[in-house]
């Protein structure tokens, strides 16, 4: 519109003239080549994914974090529940990386077995519920009717229950242990992940594929398979990904109350818990790398999450 | 909406007697007795305590009895502090606790949607940046380490704020700030994100066009669709403020219910486990319900689909 405005100002008005054109040839072998390279949905999501740096800054962090998780109490030569109280509160040194706590233990090395439990009980809690939540919720999605109306009713149930009292009340009963803490949080944790595999499943099943699928005699299983599961994918992650920080924050909570890991062993949780009263006398670092390491997890997480829930949405697809 | 409001009633009894049974379940497969800690007593004395807490009794009995307590709301005396009953503590602990909760709802909600529409509107801009780091850092730290570092910056560095207790207006600012953040987080990039969809719907577009004052448009017309999302989660924002004013009163030293239920679980004192667990469910459940009737009636969606439906 503009350009025709600039030649209509620049040269006399005019008829459009036949000699401004110039024919070009028609390749008929070109006419239906795909110029752009086809991307499967994963490759697309992931090179979106790349695109948002502060959810590869996560990935990334996490990545070094299960490294050091993995490798980075044998990177000293202090032992997690060595007590040696003539240490007690040495400051970050050549020596002890991080410092030393009120029991003289070596900060680094248990900043470290923190990481190997939280790590350990996030992505524990997140496996469990997902694969209850996705036979639960793909279950009851699928059937539909009487089958989905009873297995919400129990849903509804169970998500009123205030998941901290049930975990709190089992850890009462069991006694304070890795095992219990998982078993806890996943008790009542699987219902979101049930919830949101339903409303896709419900969502999908309904679609003309689907329906073309079933046409051809597909059995329900292969559907279910083939179909239902590679298209609730991309929320299940998302959901995924929001699951572990979660687990990984009520394991701290419970260890900072005294119910979860239990001395000699560590968790960020108990370490904060334990540095209480250090900080107020100005030993800092017995506070500050496991509250360091705990909160950045969590942040990495959860961007990491907003960047995947951005990334598999394939209505954001540019 | 009658039938709604049954419907949900009806799933909150089933919801609260699951917990009640599942706690007593739970409280009675504990091997040993709680009183077997009792140091220096003879075995009659021992009966008598039995008798007393109604130990020695059948579980079925022992079970009515319960039920029987939580209807009449009298959960009988502490194990480790006989001379208190557990009604004493949760009227002694629980206005403190709601208290608490409530102002850190009050905060979090107000500075959680001034945040988001900040956000909003200045979509893609520095303020939107800033609002979201600061809300994306409010859900990362957990509340105990922020109130640890408030309680060191605020109250013992710079003695701005007392450190622990709960007696004056000055002594609520820390405990309430340390426990709205994660909330008000939550809120701010809720509201933003709904808000940033409600302000391309067309009848925005409609009301700008007529002409409208642009702060009638947000706060009229936008605000009200965009605060819908806020509501529904209101339970579990609730729930989580709930179990953080465990944490919040053991770090300031506040005398609210949560202390009480923390110091119970570490002394096993299970009349007073039994009887907060089942109070604060109640309290919570009861809390849920109300979000779900109050979201009834604000959305006009659900009444026409359950017009639709039937």
């Amino acid at each position: 519109m503009k350009l025709a405005n600039e030649t209509n100002n620049n040269h006399s008005p005019g008829p459009v003239r036949d000699e401004w054109f110039q024919w070009k040839e028609k390749d008929l072998h070109k006419a239906e080549s795909v110029s752009r390279p086809s991307l499967s949905y994963w490759q697309d999501a992931w090179k979106r994914l790349l695109k948002n740096k502060l959810a590869m800054m996560g990935l990334v962090f996490l990545v070094l974090l299960t490294f050091m998780a993995i490798f980075g109490p044998y990177m000293s030569k202090y032992d997690v529940g060595k007590i040696d109280l003539p240490n007690q509160y040495q400051p970050p040194s050549a020596d002890h990386w991080f410092g030393t706590d009120s029991h003289g233990r070596d900060v680094f090395v248990r900043t470290w077995y923190g990481a190997r439990i939280s790590l350990f009980v996030g992505l524990m809690a997140a496996l469990i519920d997902c694969v209850i939540g996705i036979v639960y919720g793909g279950i009851s999605g699928f059937k539909g009717g009487r089958t989905d109306n009873v297995m919400m009713r129990i849903i509804e149930v169970l998500y009123g229950i205030p998941y901290l009292l049930v975990v709190i009340l089992l850890l009462v009963v069991m006694g304070p242990s890795l095992t219990t803490i998982i078993v806890a949080l996943t008790v009542t944790g699987w219902v979101g992940m049930a919830r949101i595999v339903r409303g896709q499943v419900l969502q999908i099943k309904n679609y003309e594929f689907v329906l073309a699928s079933r046409s051809f005699g597909t059995k329900s299983w292969r559907i279910i398979r083939k179909n239902l599961i590679p298209n609730t994918m991309g929320p299940i992650i998302v959901q995924l990904t929001l699951t572990v920080p979660s687990a990984i924050f009520a394991e701290a909570f419970l260890s900072f109350l005294g119910l979860g890991i239990q001395s000699p062993f560590a968790s960020w949780g108990s370490m904060a818990n334990d540095s209480l009263g250090a900080i107020l006398s100005g030993n800092w670092w017995t506070l500050f790398f496991p509250a360091f390491f705990i909160s950045f997890t969590m942040f990495a997480f959860n961007v990491l999450g907003d960047g995947l829930q951005d990334a598999l949405d394939p209505k954001l697809r540019k | 909406m009658l039938k709604y409001i049954m419907k949900r009633l009806l799933i909150m009894v089933v919801t609260l007697w699951i917990i009640v049974t599942l706690t007593f379940v739970l409280m009675v497969s504990i091997p040993g007795s709680p009183l077997n800690e009792e140091r220096g007593t003879t075995e009659q004395v021992q009966k008598n305590l039995e008798s007393f807490y109604n130990l020695d009794k059948p579980y079925y009995v022992q079970y009515l009895l319960y039920i029987k307590s939580i209807a009449t709301f009298d959960f009988g005396p502490s194990i480790k502090q006989p001379d208190r009953t557990v009604n004493d503590l949760l009227g002694n602990g629980f206005p403190i606790s709601f208290e608490l909760g409530m102002w850190t709802i009050i905060v979090a909600v107000i500075s959680g949607i001034i945040l988001g529409i900040i956000a909003a509107l200045r979509h893609n801009g520095i303020v939107d940046y800033l609002a979201m780091t600061i809300a994306v850092l409010g859900i990362s730290i957990p509340n105990f380490v922020l109130a640890t570092l408030l309680i060191q910056q605020l109250a013992v560095n710079h003695p701005i704020f007392p450190p622990a207790t709960w007696s004056s207006p000055m002594h609520m600012v820390l405990p309430i700030i340390a426990l709205a953040t994660g909330p008000m987080a939550i809120i701010a990039r809720l509201t933003r994100s709904t808000m940033l969809e409600v302000l391309t719907q067309d009848y925005i577009k409609m009301a700008r066009a007529k002409g409208l004052n642009p702060w009638k448009i947000i706060f009229k017309h936008a605000l009200k669709n965009a605060l819908m999302p806020v509501v529904t989660i209101m339970g579990t924002l609730l729930a989580g403020i709930l179990t953080g004013t465990f944490v919040i009163e053991k770090i300031f030293a506040i005398p609210g219910m949560g202390r009480y239920f923390v110091e119970s679980i570490n002394q096993r004192d299970y009349p007073v486990i039994m009887g907060t667990t089942v109070f604060y469910s109640a309290f919570l459940i009861f809390a849920l319900f109300l979000v779900d009737i109050a979201y009834g009636i604000l959305d006009p969606r659900i009444k026409l689909h359950k017009k639709a439906g039937e």
